[in-house]
């Protein structure tokens, strides 16, 4: 089976070049502006939307995307309005790839099956579930291939040759490489590394291998497209979109500041010359 | 719901640390490998009887173990039922029960060559438990408190900075234990390679609620013993508060397979379990959490909410999967006590038989009207007075005088 997420990745890999991924918060600073965003995202140079299921205790994540969130949460965004996006975003877009990001409880509560069916009815592509680690499989992951959904796993550098096959054993669309020990937002990765460290997983897998956490700027995103299949941005965005409300409310400028840095660094992705294995 | 009652309540957690459909390991792949690496040298110092006899010495000589099981003649009297006894882990060093676990876990720390150690606290003993350890061995400290916290809890945060600690105020979320947790695992995240997370209750990934709950079964074992030699028998029903739920843990869990002795567990009911509380077995329902899956207090979406208790060991909008799994089979039965009630508990305790317990175990005290009262004189009950009230008299002063 092909899914969007395959053929996306394909499709870039022709082109030479490396996936840009984008990452926001559903909902946040609400929802109108959160689906104008996304909306904006893939004319801007996304090729992958992954888009956030808030959740008031994301443990792996740092200040940007735990108040991005809470801003969400206040604008009284949940889960069905996070669906109803999706469907929105479907209505005039058949093509890129959409994943939801988040952690399990939400979903758990939700009940998996009914989550299940309405993601992919509403043209949701994959899950990416921060706190289900391979020895939870049955939970969701299992249940989401069934169902037809990718299941986005990630790996860290953590996570040894010993345990990689683990880890891949279940995951499909793509392997979500997280460069850094640390929570989002945080340090900057070291472009060697993060070579060497793709390298090691496309040992284990012929899927796409994305790369995020520190992901700041086109320089940034520029290092890592050489050596990766993907590159992913998430807290850059969210500060920028931070940046630009007023009294925690969306402002004219909102979409368009977050689309201009999108643009930029989509800029820094396409200018990488690909020399990672094939 | 069905749950099948096993032939014994003391075999689990199974390998994947599953208390039936509780406990797990939800956690972020950055630290799933450290969890696996822990749950093996765990399991390697349990098996090892050099590991044993040096935390046994160091339960004698430092932290003063036993703690007494002491016969509370004048509570007795108020109650007019049955015999209380106190398990008194007040009077370990540090002055509360959280002391027998951090012993274990940095000892543990110790072995698996880390020395770097962060911990969450609430109330502010298990920090100080943390922060006194981490001074004994030479291990650098750092304690994550909700800010709301290192206001309510002021000479905590100043003994934690005196033994070394340094104490990181938390100001996301709520600003309490909840919070703290999420930046403590946030910080393990971020530190990997050197340091040691040391979960102050029978909460988080596998094999924590096991771990924490092994170590702090001293306190069931003494009882047994204790209560042999003053009444020949076992105890007919336990008391204990119950937050994530450790020192309730450690003394009932030696008890589980004897089915003379009932238990109870009393959770913070707060303002009322109709308004704001943290009763999460009573109020809420099964979720995921900080590593497990266990009852928890959150929204129809899934999103957690803030508890509320006047006693800030108690302020976390979960429980320990083994409480929920022991709730679901019917073993423990859970009662509640509202702030009200607590600090009456804590003022009749203090008058009665000159013991300030600690707002916390005040709310074990707070349920012996039920538990004590109209039973026969014959009847025994233990109730785990699991800290001192020190640290609480600037709260309680504040309560008394303000109302709520």
């Amino acid at each position: 089976m092909t899914t969007r997420i395959d053929k996306r990745f394909a499709d870039v890999k022709k082109e030479s070049r490396a996936a840009l991924v984008t990452f926001t918060m559903a909902g946040d600073p609400d929802y109108a502006t959160s689906v104008a965003l996304i909306k904006a995202l893939p004319k801007a140079g996304a090729d992958v939307i992954e888009l956030g299921m808030p959740f008031t205790d994301p443990m792996a994540d740092g200040p940007s995307i735990q108040a991005a969130g809470l801003r969400a949460l206040t604008g009284g965004q949940d889960m069905k309005k996070t669906l109803a996006m999706v469907r929105e975003f479907r209505k005039d877009n058949n093509e890129t790839p959409l994943v939801l990001m988040g952690y399990y409880n939400p979903i758990y509560i939700y009940g998996v099956d009914r989550f299940l069916a309405d993601a992919k009815a509403a043209g949701v592509d994959g899950l990416i579930i921060v706190d289900l680690p391979p020895e939870e499989d049955e939970e969701l992951c299992l249940p989401a291939l069934k169902a037809g959904l990718n299941f986005i796993r990630l790996a860290t550098p953590t996570t040894d040759d010993k345990r990689l096959p683990a880890v891949l054993a279940n995951t499909s669309g793509f392997v979500y490489y997280v460069s850094i020990t640390g929570i989002t937002g945080s340090a900057v990765p070291d472009s060697v590394k993060v070579g060497n460290a793709v390298g090691r997983i496309k040992r284990h897998t012929k899927l796409p291998v994305a790369v995020g956490f520190g992901v700041k700027s086109a320089a940034t995103a520029k290092t890592i497209a050489e050596g990766a299949d993907g590159v992913v941005v998430g807290s850059a965005l969210i500060d920028v979109l931070r940046s630009t409300l007023k009294d925690g409310k969306a402002t004219p400028q909102t979409v368009n500041a977050v689309a201009a840095v999108v643009s930029d660094i989509a800029g820094g992705v396409r200018a990488a010359r690909k020399v990672a294995a094939e | 719901m069905t749950v099948q009652r096993p032939n014994s309540f003391r075999t689990g957690p199974d390998e994947r640390g599953h208390f039936g459909i509780y406990g797990g390991r939800f956690v972020a792949e950055t630290l799933m490998p450290l969890v696996l690496d822990l749950e093996k040298a765990y399991n390697e110092a349990k098996a090892d009887a050099a590991f044993q006899r040096e935390m046994e010495s160091y339960q004698a000589h430092y932290i003063g173990r036993p703690s007494s099981l002491y016969f509370a003649e004048r509570l007795t009297a108020h109650f007019g039922g049955a015999k209380i006894y106190l398990k008194r882990e007040d009077l370990n060093h540090t002055g509360a029960h959280k002391v027998n676990n951090v012993l274990g876990q940095i000892m543990l720390a110790m072995r698996m060559g880390k020395k770097r150690i962060i911990a969450e606290t609430g109330a502010g003993m298990h920090g100080v438990a943390t922060a006194t350890l981490c001074a004994k061995f030479g291990l650098q400290c750092i304690v994550y408190m909700g800010a709301v916290d290192i206001e309510r809890q002021r000479p905590n945060v100043l003994r934690m900075r005196m033994l070394g600690a340094e104490v990181r105020p938390v100001t996301s979320g709520a600003n309490t234990l909840k919070d703290a947790v999420n930046e403590a695992l946030r910080d393990w995240v971020t530190n990997v390679a050197d340091t040691f997370y040391c979960i102050g209750t029978v909460v988080g990934p596998h094999p924590y609620p096991a771990m924490v709950r092994d170590f702090q079964s001293v306190i069931g074992r003494e009882t047994r013993a204790q209560m042999q030699d003053a009444e020949g028998r076992l105890p007919d029903s336990l008391v204990a508060c119950i937050g994530g739920g450790s020192n309730a843990m450690g003394l009932f869990h030696p008890f589980l397979d004897d089915p003379s002795v009932a238990i109870y567990g009393v959770e913070a009911a707060g303002h009322g379990l109709d308004k704001k509380h943290a009763a999460s077995v009573t109020g809420g329902r099964a979720g995921v959490l900080h590593g497990n899956r266990t009852y928890l207090l959150m929204n129809d979406d899934g999103q957690i909410e803030e508890a509320h208790s006047i006693s800030a060991g108690l302020d976390y909008p979960g429980i320990g999967p083994e409480h929920a799994w022991l709730h679901d089979i019917g073993r423990v039965k859970f009662l509640s006590a509202t702030d009200d009630e607590a600090v009456a508990a804590l003022q009749l305790c203090s008058r009665l038989e000159g013991i300030i317990p600690a707002l916390e175990s005040a709310h074990a005290l707070a349920r012996l009207p039920e538990v004590a009262g109209g039973k026969p004189k014959d009847h025994l009950v233990v109730v785990n007075l699991s800290g001192r009230g020190d640290k609480d008299l600037d709260s309680v002063a504040k309560y008394l005088e303000g109302g709520r």
